[in-house]
C-alpha cells in the first residue's frame, strides 16, 4: 500500500484518524479529568522539587500512545539540580 | 429462541432505524416472526423508513398507559409475512417511559415473537437506557469515522456494563473508495480500537435514499449492495457463517483495485 501511496501520492488521513482516534480514547476510557491530571502534576512538582529546582511553569504531561502501550509523558525543565538533595533524601 | 435486541449507536444519523428496518424486514423474509420497536419516543423515524406510516393508531406510550392493549398498537406489513412494528408517541417526551416498563413490554413480546428489535434513539441518556433495558443483546451501529466511532466506544462500554451479551458491531456507510486512497478508516482499524465482534459492514449504497424515499426497505425486494449486506447480517445474526465481504467486492472494482490483487497487496 505503501509503494501506491507514494506513487500516487494519495492521502494518509485513514492513519492520522486511527492515530487520534486512539489517543482520545485512551482518555474517554481511563476517564481522567482535567481535575485528576491536576492534582498528578502538582503532586509530581512536589516531589521533584525536594531534589531539583524545576520550570513549573513550563512542564507538559500527557499520555501518549506508543505502538499498543500507553504511557505517561511527562517534560520537566529543571533549572537547577540542588546541592544537597541527596543528603536530604537520607535524612527523612 | 426468542431474542431481543437493541440497535445503538451513541451518535445520531449513522443508520440505526435504516438499520432497523431493514433487519426486520429481512428476519421477516427468511420466515422468523418480526417486531421491530420504535423507541424514539418524540421523534419517529422507523414508521417511515418501513413505510408504515399511514397505519398508525396506536404507540409504544399507548401501551404503557394502558389506553390499548399490545396486539392493537402493532402494526402489522402487509407486503411480507411475520413483520410487526411497534412504533413511538411521536407527541410525547422520552421520559414517558419508564425502563421497567420498556423492559415489561419485551417480555410480554418474547412469548409471541421470534425476534424482537428495539430501535433506540442516539445519545447515552434515558432514552437510550430505556431502550437498552427489555434486550438481551446488542447491536452496535458506526459510520467509519471518528466521531461515530468515538461515540460507539462510549455506548459500548454501557452496553457492558448493562451486561448485554453479545455486543456486536455493525460498520455502516463504508466507502471503499475511499478506504482504498487511504481517506477512510476501514474495517480492520474500526474493530482494532472498539475490540468488540463484528457482525457486519454496510457499504454506502444511494439505494438507501430512494428506498426510503418509497418506504421500502432493501431487504425487502433489492440486490444492492447495502441491500445484500444487510441480508448478510440478517444470516449471520441467526448463527449462520456469511463469509464477509472484502472492501473490493463492494462495488465493480477499479482499477487500482485489480492492480493490488495482481500484485498480491490486497486490503
Amino acid at each position: 500500500m505503501s509503494f501506491f501511496k507514494k506513487l500516487f501520492g494519495v492521502g494518509q488521513s485513514r492513519q492520522t484518524a486511527k492515530e487520534r482516534l486512539q489517543l482520545v480514547l485512551i482518555h474517554d476510557r481511563a476517564d481522567i479529568s482535567p481535575e485528576v491530571m491536576e492534582n498528578l502534576r502538582r503532586d509530581l512538582i512536589a516531589v521533584i522539587s525536594t531534589y531539583m529546582e524545576i520550570d513549573d511553569s513550563n512542564i507538559e504531561l500527557d499520555l501518549e500512545r506508543e505502538d499498543r502501550s500507553v504511557a505517561l509523558v511527562a517534560s520537566i525543565p529543571i533549572r537547577n539540580v540542588r546541592r544537597n538533595a541527596k543528603v536530604a533524601d537520607k535524612g527523612q | 429462541m426468542e431474542r431481543v435486541i437493541v440497535l445503538t449507536s451513541g451518535k445520531g444519523g449513522v443508520g440505526k432505524t435504516t438499520t432497523t428496518a431493514n433487519l426486520a424486514m429481512a428476519l421477516a423474509r427468511a420466515g422468523h416472526k418480526v417486531v421491530a420497536i420504535d423507541a424514539d419516543i418524540g421523534l419517529r423515524n422507523l414508521d417511515v423508513v418501513l413505510g408504515l406510516e399511514n397505519r398508525i393508531v396506536y404507540s409504544l406510550v399507548d401501551v404503557v398507559d394502558g389506553a390499548c392493549r399490545l396486539k392493537q398498537a402493532l402494526v402489522k406489513d402487509k407486503r411480507v409475512e411475520n413483520l410487526f412494528l411497534l412504533p413511538a408517541a411521536q407527541t410525547r417526551t422520552k421520559d414517558a417511559v419508564r425502563p421497567d416498563q420498556m423492559k415489561a413490554l419485551c417480555d410480554e413480546l418474547r412469548a409471541d415473537f421470534d425476534f424482537v428489535l428495539v430501535d433506540s434513539p442516539a445519545g447515552i441518556e434515558g432514552g437510550f437506557q430505556n431502550a437498552a433495558s427489555g434486550a438481551d443483546e446488542a447491536l452496535v451501529v458506526t459510520t467509519p469515522d471518528m466521531s461515530a466511532v468515538r461515540d460507539a466506544d462510549r455506548i459500548i462500554g454501557m452496553l457492558e456494563s448493562l451486561d448485554k451479551h453479545p455486543i456486536r458491531l455493525i460498520v455502516n456507510r463504508l466507502r471503499p473508495n475511499m478506504v482504498r486512497e487511504g481517506n477512510m478508516l476501514d474495517v480492520s482499524d474500526v474493530l482494532d480500537i472498539l475490540a468488540i465482534d463484528l457482525i457486519g459492514v454496510v457499504p454506502e449504497d444511494d439505494n438507501v435514499v430512494t428506498s426510503t424515499n418509497k418506504g421500502e426497505p432493501l431487504t425487502l425486494n433489492s440486490i444492492s449492495p447495502a441491500a445484500r449486506a444487510f441480508d448478510n447480517i440478517s444470516r449471520r445474526l441467526v448463527g449462520e457463517e456469511v463469509p464477509f465481504l472484502e472492501v473490493d467486492d463492494m462495488t465493480s472494482g477499479g482499477f487500482m483495485a485489480r492492480i493490488r490483487r495482481a500484485l498480491g497487496l490486497k486490503g
